[in-house]
C-alpha cells in the first residue's frame, strides 16, 4: 500500500485547519450539542425551571408529536403543513420557476428592458429584510395600501391581504423577494450552453417549447437541483414572515421557524423551543440528502 | 491622517476606562416615549425626579432609557437581559411578571439587592400592604407599586344616543344580555360599525386576559385560579367563550380583524376615538393616559360624548362573591436590577422615585389611584368616582409562578373561539390539555367533570 500524496504535510495541513476548526467547533458544534442536550430538559428562561432545569427525556418530543392536538391551530403539525405549502409555492413555484422563466425571457437579449427587469429583481434580493417587511406592509395595508390604492382607481372592492389571504400574501413576499437568486443562477447556466446547439436546434424547425425540454432543461439539470436544494433549505428557515404577519391571524402564517422562536422567545420554553430546533434540522438533513442523492446520480450517469 | 486616528483612538479607549472613576451613572427603563406611550412619565423623569436627585447627588447622571416597543418585548428585552447579568439599574414592571422572574432568580428581593437601607425606608409606612403585595412574591417585595387600577366599560353617549339606546347620557348595563343589546342597535343604525370591544386574541397580550377575559369570566362567578388549582373545565369558561362568539362570529358585534391583526390594540382605540366603537372595556388608564386631550387617541369633546359603566355579571347576582357588578385589577412598579453595579444609589433613586415630594409632583402630570396614603387623591370626579365604585368589586390576578404561561393559553384560546377556527367546546377542551401540560394534572380542577 503506498502512501497518497499530498501538497502539504499532514502536520502543516492540520495546523492551517486549526483556526477554521475552532470556530466551527466553537460556534456550530458547541451550541448544536448544547441545544441538543437541552431539547432533553424543562429549561426556561424565567420560573422555576429557569433556576433548576429538569432532565425530562423525550418528553419535549413527545409533546410535538402528540398526535391528539398534533394538527390544532399552532401546533407542530399544522405548522408543518403551513411551511410545506409555503416553500412549494413561494420557493418551488415561485422563485425557481420564476427564475427560470425570467432567465430564459433574457437570454441572448440584450437592451433596457432586460437590465431594468435583472436589476429590479437583483434589488429586491439584496435589500434587508426589515426594510423590504416594512414596504409590503405598506403595499399590502388595509386602508392606506398601495395594492388597495390600485385596486380602488379600477373600481375593485378593498381586500384585507394581510388577514384573509395572510398565506397568498407571504407566499408572494418570499416569491418576489428570492427569484433574482434563481435567476442570476440559471443565467449564468445557460450562458454556459454552446449557442451552436441551439442554432442547430432552429435550423432543424424546433419550437421554443422543444428547445427548452430538450435542450435548456437537460443542459442545465444540475444547476437546477443546486438552485432547488439551496431555496428550499432557505426557505424553510426563513423568519421573514414573521416580520409581515408575525404568525397570525391566529397561526395561519405561522411557519416552523415562527414557531420555534415563539416557544422559545416568547413563550421563553428553551426546551419545547430545541426540540423544534432539532426536529427542523433532522427535516433539513432529510432535503439535503434527497437532493444530493438526485446530484450524485445524474454526475454517474454523465 | 493615521497617526490622529490613534490618537483619538487612545483618548475614546483612555476614556472609557476612566470615566467611572469620576462619576457613577444610573440607568432607568421604562415603557414609556416622549411624545407615545406613557409620556406623562417621561416628562416627570426627566423635568423632575432625574434633575433633583442628580442635585442632591453630585457626580452622579442618570440616563432614561425609552422603549417604545410592546409589553410583551419589553418583558421578553427584560428577562434576556437579566438572564445574561445585564439590564438597566432601575426597570418599569408590570406586577404580574414578578412571580415568574423571582422563582427564576433573575430578580432579588429589594433587601437582598440594597440592603438595610430598604427596610429602613419611611415610605413603608405609607404604602397599603394591598399594594405592596403587587410587585411581592412569596412573601418578599421586589419593588415599589406605582398604585393600582380598576377595568370597566367606557361608552360613547353620542353613538349610543343616536342608535336609540334607552339612558344613552347615564348608560348602565345590568346583564351581557344589555350589552349585546346595545351593541345590535348601535350596529342597526351604524352598519359599517363595530360596536362592541373586549379584547381577544393573542396579539393583544395580557390586555387579552384581562381586560377582555377576566371581565367576562368573573362575572359567571369564576377566577381561573380558585382555591388552589386552576380550573380547565366548566360552566363559566363555556359562558364566557360563547360569548365572545357572539360578538365576534355570530353577529359581528366587534370587529375579528381588531382581534386578529398585529397592531389591534392601536387600532381599537382609534375605532373608539372615531365613534366606529361604542363600547370599550379598558382600565382607568384608557382615560388617564390614552384619551385625554392631546394624545394621539383623543376623544374630541371628551367630557361630554364618553362615559363610563360597571362591568355587569352575566346575570345579576351572577358574579364572582355573588356581585353584580366586577372589576379586574393589576398593577405597575419599578424594579432593581439585582446586577446593578451601584445597588445602594439605585435604591435612593427608588425611593427618591416614591418620595412624597415625588410623587405629589407626578399627580399633576397624571393623576391616579397613589399608592402612598400621604399624597393626596387628586381632585378628579372621573378618579374618585370609579375608585370608590369599583374598588370593592375588583379581583386581582393570582401571585402564581405559573400565571403568565397560563395566561397565554387564555389568549390562546380566545383566538381559536373568535377567529372562528374553534367552537368553544373545542377551544376549552385544547385549554384543558395545555394547561394540565403546564401545571400538571394535581393542580389543575374540572369544574364539569362533577
Amino acid at each position: 500500500m503506498h502512501e497518497r500524496r499530498t501538497i502539504l504535510p499532514l502536520r502543516t495541513g492540520l495546523l492551517f485547519l486549526g483556526p477554521a476548526a475552532l470556530f466551527i467547533g466553537a460556534f456550530i458544534l458547541l451550541p448544536f450539542f448544547w441545544i441538543a442536550g437541552v431539547s432533553f430538559t424543562n429549561r426556561s428562561l424565567t420560573g422555576i425551571t429557569a433556576a433548576n432545569p429538569q432532565f425530562v427525556g423525550l418528553q419535549n418530543y413527545l409533546k410535538l408529536f402528540d398526535l391528539s392536538t398534533f394538527m390544532n391551530p399552532g401546533q407542530f403539525g399544522s405548522s408543518l403543513v403551513i411551511t410545506g405549502q409555503f416553500v412549494f409555492w413561494s420557493a418551488i413555484v415561485g422563485q425557481a420557476v420564476l427564475g427560470l422563466v425570467l432567465a430564459w425571457f433574457f437570454y441572448r437579449r440584450t437592451g433596457w428592458v432586460k437590465e431594468s427587469v435583472q436589476t429590479l429583481a437583483i434589488v429586491a434580493w439584496i435589500i434587508p429584510d426589515v426594510v423590504v417587511a416594512f414596504a409590503w406592509n405598506a403595499f399590502l395595508d388595509y386602508d392606506g395600501g398601495t395594492l388597495n390604492w390600485l385596486f380602488g382607481l379600477v373600481g375593485i372592492h378593498k381586500v384585507d391581504w394581510l388577514l384573509a389571504m395572510p398565506l397568498l400574501s407571504i407566499i408572494l413576499f418570499n416569491a418576489w423577494r428570492g427569484s433574482a437568486f434563481s435567476m442570476l443562477l440559471f443565467s449564468s447556466a445557460l450562458g454556459s450552453i454552446p449557442p451552436s446547439y441551439l442554432e442547430t436546434a432552429d435550423v432543424a424547425g424546433a419550437g421554443p417549447w422543444q428547445r427548452l425540454k430538450d435542450i435548456i432543461l437537460p443542459l442545465i439539470r444540475t444547476h437546477i437541483v443546486t438552485d432547488l436544494i439551496l431555496i428550499t433549505l432557505w426557505t424553510f428557515n426563513t423568519f421573514g414572515p414573521f416580520l409581515l404577519t408575525g404568525g397570525g391571524p391566529a397561526f395561519r402564517t405561522e411557519v416552523v421557524s415562527v414557531l420555534t422562536y415563539r416557544m422559545a422567545f416568547k413563550y421563553f420554553d428553551f426546551g419545547t423551543g430545541s426540540a423544534l430546533g432539532m426536529v427542523m434540522m433532522l427535516i433539513n438533513l432529510g432535503f439535503a440528502l434527497v437532493y444530493l442523492g438526485l446530484l450524485r446520480r445524474q454526475g454517474g450517469s454523465r | 491622517m493615521k497617526k490622529r486616528i490613534i490618537a483619538l483612538f487612545t483618548l475614546l479607549v483612555l476614556g472609557a476606562i476612566m470615566s467611572p472613576a469620576f462619576s457613577q451613572s444610573l440607568s432607568v427603563i421604562c415603557r414609556c416615549v416622549a411624545g407615545g406611550a406613557n409620556s406623562n412619565q417621561v416628562a416627570w423623569l426627566k423635568e423632575y425626579v432625574i434633575p433633583e436627585f442628580e442635585k442632591a447627588h453630585a457626580g452622579v447622571s442618570v440616563t432614561l432609557n425609552e422603549f417604545g416597543g410592546t409589553d410583551d418585548a419589553l418583558k421578553q428585552q427584560y428577562a434576556l437581559d437579566l438572564s445574561v447579568g445585564k439590564g438597566n439599574d432601575v426597570m418599569g414592571f408590570d406586577g404580574f411578571w414578578i412571580p415568574e422572574f423571582a422563582s427564576g432568580n433573575l430578580l432579588k428581593p429589594l433587601n437582598a439587592v440594597a440592603g438595610s437601607a430598604v427596610d429602613s425606608w419611611e415610605g413603608w409606612n405609607h404604602i397599603a400592604p394591598g399594594i405592596q403585595s403587587i410587585l411581592s412574591y412569596g412573601g418578599e417585595i421586589y419593588g415599589v407599586a406605582n398604585g393600582t387600577d380598576v377595568r370597566m366599560i367606557f361608552y360613547r353617549k353620542d353613538i349610543l344616543a343616536q342608535a336609540g339606546v334607552a339612558n344613552a347620557d347615564a348608560w348602565q348595563p345590568t346583564s351581557w344580555a344589555d350589552i349585546a343589546d346595545a351593541a345590535a342597535k348601535v350596529l342597526a343604525a351604524f352598519p359599517d360599525s363595530a360596536p362592541l370591544q373586549i379584547n381577544a386574541g393573542t396579539s393583544m397580550g395580557e390586555a387579552t386576559t384581562l381586560q377582555g377575559y377576566y371581565m367576562l369570566l368573573l362575572g359567571t362567578g369564576e377566577e381561573p385560579f380558585m382555591d388552589g388549582k386552576w380550573v380547565v373545565r366548566s360552566q363559566g369558561i363555556l359562558d364566557t367563550l360563547n360569548f365572545y362568539r357572539e360578538i365576534y362570529v355570530d353577529h359581528a358585534y366587534g370587529s375579528q380583524r381588531v382581534q386578529l391583526i398585529n397592531d389591534g390594540r392601536n387600532l381599537s382605540f382609534a375605532n373608539f376615538r372615531d365613534g366606529k366603537t361604542a363600547m370599550l372595556v379598558e382600565g382607568d388608564y384608557f382615560y388617564r393616559s390614552v384619551t385625554p386631550a392631546g394624545s394621539e387617541f383623543a376623544v374630541e369633546n371628551r367630557d361630554q360624548v364618553m362615559g363610563w359603566a360597571k362591568m355587569p355579571s352575566e346575570t345579576p347576582g351572577s358574579g364572582i362573591r355573588g356581585q353584580d357588578f366586577v372589576s379586574a385589577s393589576g398593577g405597575t412598579g419599578w424594579v432593581l436590577n439585582p446586577n446593578s453595579a451601584n445597588p445602594q444609589l439605585a435604591w435612593e433613586f427608588l425611593a427618591f422615585m416614591n418620595s412624597k415630594a415625588a410623587r405629589d409632583v407626578w399627580m399633576t402630570y397624571q393623576p391616579g389611584i397613589p399608592a402612598r396614603d400621604d399624597v393626596p387623591v387628586p381632585n378628579n370626579a372621573f378618579l374618585t368616582d370609579t375608585a370608590a365604585a369599583l374598588l370593592p368589586l375588583t379581583v386581582s390576578r393570582p401571585n402564581n409562578d405559573f400565571y403568565a404561561k397560563v395566561s397565554e393559553q387564555i389568549q390562546l384560546m380566545t383566538e381559536n373561539v373568535v377567529s372562528g377556527q374553534m367552537t368553544p367546546q373545542q377551544a376549552m377542551d385544547a385549554y384543558a390539555a395545555a394547561v394540565t401540560g403546564i401545571v400538571g394534572a394535581d393542580a389543575t380542577v374540572d369544574l364539569l367533570a362533577r
